[in-house]
C-alpha cells in the first residue's frame, strides 16, 4: 500500500540524476568518501583489535571468577598474592574447584638463530584446568615431565619455527631464562599488546626457570563455581571474606580490567580514535567541496525551479538526498576494502581484527552524518539562488 | 459581481525602486494596467525601461514596494514569501534562455513542469509530458539532453515545461531573442495556440518587431511609466 502510494507520487529523481549525469564528479566524490570510511575502518578497527588482543589468554581461561592481587595493573606488571587465599575461597560453598596460576615474562631462546626475545609465561598445576579447549587436558598431561613446554605457534615468528619444528617430528629444545626446556606440545592463545608470545608449563618448571619467584605465591587465582550459582554474589562474599591482599573478581571482569588499562592508561585508545577522526574530517571537507561546487554549477537551474514554483524546501531536499545517495555509495566501496584490509591485517599481525557488526553500523552513521552535515552546509549556498536574477 | 470573472492581473499605480540613497532609482513609476483571461498582450520598449523588472514583479519574484497588485486574484502588496511560492506554481515563465535543466532529457525537463500538479500519478503526469512534447513537435527527440537539441528546439521544450504546469498566466521574457527569425515566427505562433488552447493569459516581453501582430493588445514603455496606447 504505502509502496503503491510512493510509486503513484514519485517524482523525477532529480538528486540521483544530478549526481549520475556527472560520472567524474560522483566517481571523486565516491573515491573521497571510500578513503575516509576505509581510514576510519582501519583505525578503529585496529584500536579494537589491540584491545581484544589484549585479553586473548584471559578470555581462554576456564574460570568462573579470578583472584588477583590488588596491585596488579595489568597482565604485563602483575604482583603475586599468597597462594593459600585459594585454599581459603575452596571454603565457600559454591566453589568446586582452582587453579593457580604463575604469569610473568621470561627469555626465551630463539632456538634457530639463539637470539632471546621476553616471553610470556604461565605455570600451573597440570593435573588442574586451566583452558578451555577439549583437546588442552591431553597436552597438559605432558607438562608432568620436568622441563617441559607448551608452546603457542601464534606466537611472533621470532620465536623460532617452533611450530613447524616440531610438527614435522622434530625434538624441539631450547633455553628459557637460561635453563633448557623441550617443547612437549603446541596450543593456539595468539599475541597481545604486552606479549609477543607464549608458552605454558607447569608450576614445578615455572618454579625452577624463574628461582626469585617467592615459595607460595601466585599471580593468577582461577575458582570455578557450581553450575547455577550467582556469580556476583559470591565474588561479594568472598572478597568480604578474603584478607585484604587479594581482589575477587568475575571473569568478565578480569577481561574488562584488563582491556580497561589499555584504554585508559596507555594513549593506543586516543591515537587510534584520532587517527578516525582525521578520516572523517577528511571526508567532510571532500563531500562539502563536492557538494558545494555541485550547488554553485546548478544554481540557475535551481533559480529556474524555484521560479517555477518549487520551494526552497524541496529544492534543499535535492541537495540533502545528494548527500544520502553519496553516502550509501562510498560506504560500500570502504565497506569491502575495510574487509580485505581486516583479513590482511590478520595474516600479517596476527591481530583479532574483525568486521564486527557495531563497528560497521557505527562507521555507516559517521558517513551518513558526514555526508548529511556536507550536505547542510552546501545549502547555504542555495540561498544565493535568487529567481528574480535569471531574467 | 460574482458571476464576474476575476481578471489575471490588475495593477493599479505600482512604483519600484532598485538602490539605496543617493543611488536610488525609481525604474517603476506609478504602473497601471491589466490583462483579461485568454488575452495576449505584448510589452516592448528599449531596454533598461523597466520591462524585466515588471515581469519579475508579476512573477511573484519580487517584493512589491508600493502599489496595489493582483495577480490572480491574490494580492501581491504585502504578501509573504509562502504565498508568493504557491502563487507562482500557477505561473509558467519562460526565458530568454532555455534554462532548462542539463541534466535531464527533454521529457525529464517537461516532467519537473508536470510534477508541480497535484493529484496526478506519476504515469499521468509522464504521459501529459509526452503529450506536450507532441504538441511541440518534438516527439522524437523525448530523451535528449538539452545539449543535443538546437535552440528552437530546446525553446519548444521551455514551453512544454511551463505550460505541463497548467498556468493561468504565461510570462515570457524575449523568448525569440536567441533564435533566427523564422523559428521566433514558429515559436510565438505555437505559444499562442496552446496558451489559447488552455485559456491562459500571455504577457510577453519582446524586442521582435516581427512579432508583434500575434499580440492581442501592445503596450509600450519607456522610462519606467507605461505610454498611453495610440
Amino acid at each position: 500500500m504505502e509502496l503503491n502510494n510512493f510509486l503513484k507520487k514519485r517524482k523525477i529523481p532529480l538528486a540521483w540524476l544530478l549526481l549520475t549525469r556527472q560520472p567524474l564528479r560522483i566517481l571523486v566524490a565516491i573515491a573521497g568518501i571510500a578513503f575516509a570510511g576505509i581510514l576510519m575502518f582501519m583505525q578503529l578497527g585496529f584500536r579494537d583489535g589491540l584491545f581484544d588482543a589484549s585479553v586473548t589468554v584471559h578470555k581462554l581461561f576456564d574460570a568462573d571468577l579470578v583472584l588477583i592481587s590488588p596491585r596488579s595493573k595489568s597482565s604485563i606488571s602483575m604482583s603475586g598474592f599468597p597462594r593459600r587465599r585459594l585454599i581459603q575461597a575452596m571454603a565457600h560453598r559454591d566453589v568446586v574447584g582452582t587453579t593457580a596460576v604463575n604469569w610473568n615474562f621470561l627469555l626465551w631462546r630463539n632456538p634457530e638463530n639463539l637470539s632471546t626475545r621476553s616471553i610470556l609465561a604461565l605455570g600451573f598445576e597440570p593435573s588442574k584446568p586451566l583452558l578451555i579447549d577439549s583437546d588442552f587436558e591431553r597436552k597438559a598431561k605432558t607438562l608432568k615431565n620436568k622441563g617441559r613446554v607448551l608452546f603457542d605457534d601464534l606466537s611472533r615468528d621470532e620465536f623460532g619455527p617452533i611450530s613447524s619444528w616440531f610438527k614435522s617430528g622434530r625434538l624441539v629444545e631450547t633455553e628459557v631464562s637460561g635453563k633448557r626446556v623441550r617443547v612437549s606440545g603446541i596450543v593456539s592463545l595468539g599475541p597481545s599488546f604486552g606479549a609477543d608470545g607464549n608458552l605454558i608449563t607447569s608450576s614445578e618448571t615455572y618454579l625452577e626457570l624463574s628461582p626469585g619467584n617467592p615459595k607460595g605465591s601466585i599471580e593468577i587465582g582461577l575458582v570455578r563455581l557450581k553450575n547455577g550459582s550467582d556469580t556476583e554474589k559470591v565474588v561479594r562474599s568472598l572478597n568480604l571474606s578474603l584478607p585484604g591482599d587479594v581482589k575477587v573478581m568475575s571473569l568478565k571482569s578480569f577481561i574488562d580490567f584488563e582491556k580497561n588499562y589499555w584504554k585508559s592508561s596507555t594513549s593506543i585508545g586516543f591515537i587510534f580514535t584520532l587517527g578516525a577522526a582525521m578520516g572523517f574530517i577528511v571526508g567532510c571537507v571532500i563531500v562539502y567541496q563536492i557538494l558545494y561546487s555541485d550547488v554553485s554549477d546548478h544554481l540557475p537551474e535551481y533559480a529556474t525551479l524555484m521560479a517555477m514554483g518549487y520551494n526552497l524546501r524541496s529544492l534543499l531536499g535535492v541537495v540533502a538526498r545528494e548527500g544520502l545517495i553519496l553516502s550509501i555509495m562510498g560506504y560500500i566501496p570502504a565497506y569491502i576494502s575495510g574487509q580485505a584490509l581486516y583479513a590482511l591485517v590478520r595474516s600479517s599481525t596476527k591481530l583479532p581484527v574483525e568486521m564486527s557488526f557495531s563497528r560497521a553500523s557505527v562507521i555507516f552513521l559517521l558517513i551518513l552524518f558526514m555526508c548529511m552535515g556536507s550536505a547542510l552546509a552546501a545549502m547555504k549556498k542555495l540561498a544565493d539562488a535568487d529567481p528574480a536574477e535569471i531574467f | 459581481m460574482k458571476n464576474k470573472e476575476i481578471n489575471t492581473l490588475n495593477i493599479v499605480s505600482l512604483n519600484h525602486w532598485y538602490g539605496q540613497g543617493e543611488m536610488r532609482r525609481h525604474v517603476l513609476q506609478s504602473i497601471s494596467m491589466e490583462i483579461s483571461p485568454g488575452e495576449v498582450v505584448l510589452l516592448t520598449g528599449p531596454s533598461g525601461c523597466g520591462k524585466t523588472t515588471l515581469l519579475t514583479l508579476i512573477g511573484a519574484l519580487r517584493k512589491v514596494q508600493d502599489g496595489d497588485m493582483k495577480v490572480l486574484g491574490k494580492q501581491l502588496f504585502g504578501a509573504n514569501r509562502k504565498t508568493r511560492q504557491n502563487l507562482r506554481k500557477n505561473i509558467g515563465m519562460i526565458f530568454q534562455g532555455h534554462n532548462l535543466l542539463r541534466c535531464l532529457t527533454a521529457e525529464q525537463n517537461v516532467q519537473m513542469g508536470a510534477d508541480l500538479l497535484n493529484g496526478f500519478s506519476y504515469k499521468a503526469r509522464r504521459a501529459q509530458s509526452r503529450e506536450w512534447l507532441r504538441a511541440v513537435g518534438l516527439e522524437d527527440h523525448l530523451s535528449k539532453l538539452p545539449h543535443d537539441l538546437s535552440g528552437g528546439q530546446k525553446q519548444r521544450v521551455a514551453i512544454a515545461r511551463a505550460l505541463a504546469a497548467r498556468p493561468k498566466l504565461l510570462l515570457a521574457d524575449e523568448p525569440t531573442s536567441a533564435l533566427d527569425s523564422s523559428t521566433g515566427r514558429e515559436i510565438v505562433d505555437l505559444l499562442k495556440k496552446l496558451a489559447l488552447e488552455q485559456s491562459c493569459s500571455v504577457l510577453m516581453v519582446t524586442h521582435d518587431p516581427r512579432i508583434l501582430d500575434v499580440a492581442d493588445r501592445l503596450l509600450r514603455m519607456e522610462d519606467g511609466q507605461i505610454l498611453p496606447s495610440v
